[in-house]
């Protein structure tokens, strides 16, 4: 059982659906023995830093979580997702789960870039070299083309302290990282429910992954 | 995939909730969805429902604070604001509500930066003039929106050719251009003018 992770934020709906559409069983809960039982984790969420874990404190989730990740269960965060799991936001100064070492950053204003970074942007896959050997990375990515077009909608990217952990990055001003594979978590900043064919395949992957 | 029930305002209607949740649970682009919007509960509704962005019209002029509360509330990136725009005088376009029926006296160049102050994430502009004609958008109308704001501009209203598009997405410097009974009729398929306009140097997801 997928468990998506409902902390009142965001289009739970949509990922719900992306994931039945590939053949998974989907459950949406707050409820901390959910998460312990799950099989596979997805943290999505679109919105605020602080007020995302301001409810995830108040419905008691981050130990579940953090328990639930560090026992190997596979774990896709998206947008948001992947913000929450670093240490510390930007975005109203706020410490996040603390899970992956780095921070989260607003982009810079950039004349003829306009913020939030809205719309289709291409993702470069990090070179296997580059990266941490992680087979996850490969397995999440299988069938994707290098520069394939996800849909993002975001004013904050992430800034990990390790770069052989950015699995894939995306050009908009600067090359943004747009996804991270850390042990058994891989989690972008892109949407993959709404990405069309490309982003099914990404959860198909994901649905895969032993 | 844009969602408009354009009569929906006039005709006392709400936006349909079931259409929308049944489109949601089959298209995984993201989905705008507009027409006879009032109230952050209409908002609140349509998001449930499967829709990633709402677009906001005649409730936007007659209740501007109803932009600033809803971008509060659910964020700027998905709340778009249509503009339909009639031609006046050189560099003069006039807001028009109720479907393109009621002008408003506002001119669209002061209202689209009113807009943007209050949080609207997209434009939608529609030039009531070039809409249903074929004969390609308002360029100059797009361009000088463009420039005035600093958030996405997508163009609508006029497109009847591929080459439309392209004058619209370089001369217009629109972000994204939008068309509706060209695809619907199959006069103009997707992936054709994807091809056309990528063999142009547009920069576009094939």
């Amino acid at each position: 059982m997928v468990v998506i992770v409902d902390y009142g934020m965001g289009n739970l709906r949509s990922v719900a659906k992306a994931v039945e559409k590939c053949g998974g069983s989907v459950a949406i809960s707050n409820n901390p023995l959910h998460i312990e039982q799950a099989g596979r984790l997805i943290l999505p969420g679109v919105g605020a830093f602080g007020k995302a874990m301001e409810n995830l404190g108040k419905l008691k989730l981050v130990e579940p979580l953090k328990k639930k990740i560090e026992e190997g269960t596979p774990f896709l965060g998206i947008c948001l997702g992947l913000q929450l799991l670093f240490e510390w936001s930007e975005e109203g100064n706020v410490a996040g789960l603390s899970i992956i070492p780095g921070k989260v950053k607003k982009f810079l204003p950039t004349p003829g870039l306009k913020i939030p970074h809205m719309g289709w942007n291409n993702i470069k896959l990090t070179p296997p070299g580059e990266r941490q050997d992680s087979p996850l990375t490969a397995k999440i990515f299988r069938e994707i083309p290098d520069n394939s077009y996800f849909y993002f909608v975001h004013s904050y990217y992430v800034e990990p302290d390790e770069e052989k952990i950015i699995s894939s990055t995306t050009p908009y001003g600067i090359d943004f990282t747009s996804s991270i594979t850390y042990k058994n978590m891989f989690a972008c900043q892109f949407h993959p429910e709404k990405s069309s064919k490309i982003g099914l395949k990404l959860i198909q992957n994901f649905l895969g992954l032993p | 995939m844009v969602f408009l029930d354009i009569t929906a305002t006039i005709e006392g209607r709400n936006t349909m909730l079931n259409v929308v949740s049944k489109t949601a649970e089959q298209v995984f682009i993201p989905l705008t969805v507009g027409g006879g919007i009032r109230t952050l509960d209409d908002i609140r509704e349509l998001l449930k429902s499967g829709a990633d962005k709402v677009s906001i019209n005649t409730a936007a002029v007659k209740d501007p604070s109803l932009v600033w509360e809803a971008a509060e509330k659910f964020g700027s990136q998905c709340i778009v604001v249509a503009v339909d725009g009639k031609y006046v005088s050189p560099g003069k376009w006039e807001v028009y509500i109720n479907s393109g029926r009621t002008p408003t006296g506002i001119q669209v160049l002061d209202w689209v930066k009113e807009v943007e102050k209050a949080g609207a994430g997209e434009i939608l502009l529609t030039s009531i003039d070039a809409d249903g004609t074929q004969k390609g958008y308002d360029i100059e109308l797009t361009r000088l929106v463009s420039q005035k704001v600093s958030i996405p501009v997508i163009a609508s209203g006029g497109a009847g050719e591929p080459l439309h598009f392209y004058q619209v997405l370089t001369e217009g410097k629109a972000d994204a251009a939008l068309a509706a009974s060209l695809f619907h009729y199959g006069i103009l398929t997707i992936p054709n003018l994807k091809k056309y306009l990528q063999e142009k140097g547009v920069e576009v997801r094939v």
